[in-house]
C-alpha cells in the first residue's frame, strides 16, 4: 500500500476513535475511556500528519508541539473547576485562533488557492477570527478582568451588520484575487472586532449559551480549514464538535425560555416589570434558625438539595455533601435538583457536585425530579433563587414567563439559604420565599450549611 | 445506502497529491462534513447533562484536530511569516488538544463511581 493511502486510512481511523470518544460519553461508566479514545485518535492523526511527505521542516513542526504541549498541560492541570467556564471558553479561542492563522498560512503557498478553496479560507478566517476574539471577551467576563457589565450603545446592531457585510466584502475580493493576502488581513481584523462587539453586550447569566455557541463556532472553524486543505480528518472532528454545540446551545436556550436571537441581541426586559419587592415580601418572609430546620430535618424522609451558583461561589459543595452524609445516616433520602443553568456552563453543577464526591446518581434533571416534590418533606434551596421561581409559572407578564424551573414550592416545607432578600439575575422578586411553607434562612451558603450540619448532629 | 455509495464514488474520484493525504474534492468533502453532523447530532442528543461540561472540554480537544493543518502548514516550504503563522497555530491547536483531553480525564474522574 502507498504511502498516502495510508496516512489517509490513520485519519479515518482517528474519525472513528473520536466518535467513539463522544459515544463513551453517553454515560459516567463508559466517558473515562471514550476521552482516551479520542486523545488516541489525536496521536494517530498528528503521527500520521508527521509522516506525511508533503512535510518539508521538522524544527518549527516540533517547537510549536512541546510548547503547545506544556501550556496545555499546566492549564489543564492547575484550573480549578470554578473556572471551568472560562478554561473551555480560552480552549474555544484558541481553536478558533489556530484555524485563522492555518488558513492565513495558505496565502503564502506558491499555488494560489482555487475558488472553492478560497471560500472555505474566507470562512475559516471569519468564524475562527470571531471565535478567537469572542472566546477572550468572554473569558475575561468570566475571569472578571474586564467587560464585566454588558456593554451595549446604540446603533450596535447596524454595527455589526456592517462590519459583517464588510468582512464578506473583502471575503469576496480574496475569492477573485487569492494573491491579494491584504484583503485577507482586512476579513480577519474587521472579524476581530466583530467577535468582541458581539460577545461585549452579552451579560453574566447568559455566559453558557454563549459559551456553547462559541463551542459550535471552533468546530466550524476547525471544518472550514478541512474544507481548505481537502483534509478528511479536519472535516469529521470540525463537524462533530459544531453538532455538539449547536445542540448545548439549544439545550440552554431552552433553559433559560429565551431564543438563541433573544440572547445574542435582545436584553433582559427591565427589572421595573411585575410588582415592587416590598408588596411580595411584605411582612410575610419568616426566618429560621439552624436549630429549627435541624428538627424539620428529623421528621423528615425525603429532602432534595436544590444548588444554585450561589452555593458554588461559597463554595459550600463539601460543607454540603457532609450534611447529606447526616441525614443520610439518619435514614433519609437525599437527592439533588440540578437546573440546566445552575451553574455558568452546561453541567457545570454536576462537575461541582462530583468534585466534592456527590455520587452522579444522586444529581436528578429538571424534568426528571420535578415530580417528585410533591412527596418531599423539606426541599433546601441554597444560593439559587430564579430558577425556583414560581412566578415562571403563574404570571405571564413576568419576564421569567414560560421557563423551566424547579417546582420546589410543592414540597412540605421549603429551607431557603440566601444572604438576602436581593433579586437575581431577571432583577425580580420571588413570592416563593414569602410562601407560608417556606422558611428563609440568611446567611452565607458555607457558613450555614456548616451550621445546619452542626445542628443535626446534636439531635 | 445511497449516500455511502455517492461517498465512496466521490472518494475515489478525489485527486491525491504527491505521496501526501489524498485531497479531497469540494463534494466529497461536504458529503462527509453533512454526514458527520447527523452523526454528531444523534449521538450528542444522548449524552446526559450530567456529564455536558466534560464534553465540551472533550469536543474542544477534539476541534484541536485544526493541529494536523496547522503542522502542515508549519512544515511546508513557505516564506518565513508562513511558517510563523503555521508554528503559532501548532501552539495554539495543540494547547487546545493536550489542555482539553487532561482536562477532560481530570473531570471524569470525578465522575467514577466511589466504592
Amino acid at each position: 500500500m502507498d504511502k498516502s493511502s495510508l496516512i489517509n486510512l490513520t485519519y479515518l481511523v482517528s474519525a472513528v476513535l473520536f466518535i467513539l470518544a463522544l459515544k463513551g460519553m453517553t454515560h459516567p461508566r463508559t466517558a473515562v475511556q471514550g476521552n482516551l479514545s479520542g486523545a488516541l485518535g489525536m496521536l494517530l492523526a498528528i503521527g500520521a500528519t508527521f509522516v506525511d511527505p508533503q512535510t518539508f521542516e521538522y524544527a518549527w513542526i516540533v517547537v510549536g508541539l512541546v510548547l503547545g504541549s506544556i501550556l496545555g498541560a499546566v492549564l489543564a492541570v492547575r484550573v480549578q473547576m470554578i473556572a471551568m467556564p472560562q478554561m473551555v471558553a480560552l480552549l474555544n479561542g484558541f481553536g478558533g485562533g489556530a484555524s485563522m492563522l492555518v488558513a492565513g498560512a495558505e496565502l503564502f503557498k506558491a499555488s494560489p488557492p482555487a475558488t472553492a478553496e478560497a471560500v472555505a479560507m474566507v470562512a475559516s478566517g471569519l468564524i475562527g477570527t470571531v471565535t478567537f476574539t469572542g472566546s477572550l471577551v468572554a473569558f475575561a467576563k468570566l475571569q472578571e478582568i474586564c467587560f464585566s457589565k454588558p456593554l451595549a450603545f446604540q446603533g450596535q446592531q447596524a454595527a455589526n451588520a456592517l462590519l459583517a457585510a464588510a468582512a464578506l466584502g473583502f471575503g469576496a475580493v480574496v475569492v477573485a484575487n487569492p494573491e491579494y493576502g491584504w484583503a485577507y488581513l482586512a476579513v480577519v481584523v474587521l472579524a476581530s472586532v466583530l467577535g468582541v462587539l458581539l460577545v461585549a453586550p452579552i451579560g453574566g447569566a447568559d455566559m453558557p449559551v454563549v459559551i456553547a455557541l462559541l463551542n459550535s463556532y471552533s468546530g466550524l472553524a476547525a471544518a472550514a480549514t478541512g474544507f481548505v486543505l481537502g483534509n478528511s480528518v479536519l472535516i469529521i472532528a470540525g463537524s462533530l464538535v459544531g453538532a455538539s454545540g449547536v445542540i448545548l446551545t439549544q439545550i440552554m436556550c431552552k433553559a433559560m425560555n429565551r431564543s438563541l436571537t433573544n440572547v445574542l441581541f435582545g436584553r433582559m426586559q427591565a427589572a421595573l416589570a411585575g410588582s415592587p419587592a416590598d408588596d411580595v415580601y411584605g411582612g410575610r418572609v419568616k426566618s429560621a434558625t439552624a436549630d429549627d430546620i435541624a428538627i424539620l430535618f428529623e421528621s423528615a424522609r425525603r429532602v432534595v438539595i436544590v444548588p444554585g451558583y450561589g452555593l458554588a461561589v461559597a463554595q459550600a459543595q463539601h460543607a454540603v455533601r457532609e450534611l447529606a452524609g447526616l441525614l443520610e445516616a439518619r435514614g433519609t433520602e437525599v437527592e439533588y435538583a440540578i437546573h440546566p443553568v445552575a451553574g455558568r456552563m452546561p453541567g457545570h453543577m454536576n462537575v461541582l457536585l462530583a468534585e466534592a464526591d456527590v455520587p452522579y446518581e444522586k444529581l436528578k434533571e429538571m424534568d426528571e425530579i420535578n415530580p417528585s416534590f410533591a412527596e418531599t418533606d423539606v426541599a433546601l434551596v441554597i444560593g439559587a433563587n430564579d430558577v425556583v421561581n414560581p412566578l415562571a409559572r403563574t404570571d405571564p407578564k413576568s419576564p421569567i414567563a414560560g421557563m423551566p424551573i424547579l417546582n420546589v414550592d410543592q414540597a412540605r416545607t421549603v429551607v431557603v439559604i440566601k444572604r438576602s432578600l436581593s433579586p437575581g439575575f431577571a432583577g425580580i422578586p420571588n413570592p416563593l420565599f414569602a410562601m407560608d411553607n417556606t422558611l428563609m434562612y440568611f446567611a452565607d451558603g458555607k457558613k450555614a450549611v456548616l451550621d445546619l450540619a452542626a445542628a443535626v448532629k446534636s439531635l | 445506502m445511497l449516500q455511502t455509495t455517492s461517498y465512496i464514488t466521490l472518494l475515489a474520484q478525489a485527486a491525491p497529491v504527491t505521496g501526501g493525504a489524498t485531497r479531497l474534492s469540494l463534494v466529497a468533502g461536504l458529503t462527509i462534513f453533512v454526514l458527520a453532523i447527523f452523526v454528531g447530532f444523534e449521538i450528542i442528543r444522548k449524552i446526559p447533562p450530567t456529564l455536558h461540561t466534560p464534553l465540551m472540554s472533550g469536543s474542544n480537544a477534539i476541534s484541536g484536530i485544526t493541529v494536523v493543518g496547522a503542522m502542515l502548514a508549519a512544515g511546508a516550504d513557505l516564506p518565513w511569516f508562513g511558517t510563523l503563522l503555521g508554528t503559532v497555530a501548532v501552539v495554539l491547536a495543540m494547547i487546545n488538544v493536550v489542555g482539553g483531553f487532561l482536562v477532560t480525564h481530570r473531570m471524569l474522574q470525578m465522575f467514577r463511581r466511589k466504592d
